[in-house]
């Protein structure tokens, strides 16, 4: 039987993927790639959560959070937008101007 | 049986594509095997009785924001391999080992927890929409607002960082930053 652990193993394997995605990434919009999976796994473990505790409380933050991805989403690429017309990549490395 | 098979099968498939979609050099693979993650979490969604979460996993991750992430695409050059260079391996393990350890504490966390109360618990009888609908119009009626006005934050902020100089082309942009860079 899948119990709440199996859940929370998986949102937790995705989480590591989405953080090592955040920790090598040098590109602005794999970093972006990488926010979204975390941010589903996230999800995953709420949504498992109000399941096996019969609450619906995590459906609700899991609602928050899809809201809150999303205009993350549109003001991000708005930006990444603007940063690429500047520019001209989206590299780390390259958008680096603070030589501290 | 069919519950098991089906988780066993969607964490295979979501673990497979976004690992994909973090070590891929090329964007538009990633973005791909992302949208295919997408899909398959809200699969999950269905499994744990979330009805109504998982179409709006559909709707709004894989209709509104893959669209959003196609369309900006082409503002990108999508087609040629990412080059990046990885330094600093040490501090990435640091981190790494401290996220794990973390993970150990959120994995504990429900063994610790045992008499958790359910504050809005799930009505017999009634669909999965309508008591989602019946918490988040008494309960979450402020938070529901204030994200309505975080969305349309988000979407003034988008049309406008989107949406200026959009009819000047990318190559012969002439910002004060860009000829600065060419006069060093």
């Amino acid at each position: 039987m899948i119990g709440l652990s199996h859940y929370l193993i998986i949102s937790g394997i995705l989480f590591a993927i989405g953080l090592v995605g955040v920790l090598r990434r040098k590109n602005l919009l794999m970093l972006f790639f990488a926010t979204e999976i975390m941010l589903n796994a996230a999800n995953v473990a709420f949504a498992a959560v109000s399941n096996y505790y019969h609450d619906l409380t995590g459906q609700m933050f899991a609602f928050f959070i899809i809201a809150v991805a999303a205009s993350e989403v549109a003001v991000g690429l708005g930006l990444l937008i603007v940063l690429y017309k500047k520019f001209g990549t989206l590299d780390l490395d390259d958008l680096a101007s603070m030589k501290g | 049986m069919y519950e098991q098979i089906a988780f066993y099968l969607f964490s295979a498939l979501t673990v497979g594509l976004f690992m994909v979609t973090v070590l891929s050099k090329n964007i538009l693979y990633s973005m791909t095997s992302l949208a295919a993650g997408m899909v398959l979490i809200s699969g999950f969604f269905f499994l744990l009785g979330a009805d109504f979460l998982g179409v709006v996993q559909l709707i709004v991750y894989v209709g509104a924001v893959m669209a959003l992430y196609a369309f900006a695409m082409m503002f990108f050059d999508a087609t040629r391999d990412i080059k990046e260079k990885n330094t600093s391996s040490a501090l990435v393990f640091l981190l790494g080992g401290m996220a794990a350890l973390l993970l150990v504490v959120v994995f504990a966390a429900p063994i610790m927890g045992e008499n958790i109360q359910a504050s809005y618990p799930v009505i017999e009888g009634v669909g999965n929409a309508e008591s989602v609908g019946m918490v988040l119009f008494t309960k979450y009626l402020v938070p529901f607002e204030v994200a309505a006005v975080m969305l349309l934050v988000a979407m003034i902020a988008g049309i406008i960082l989107a949406g200026k100089k959009m009819d000047h082309s990318l190559t012969t942009v002439d910002d004060p930053i860009n000829v600065q860079e060419e006069t060093k």
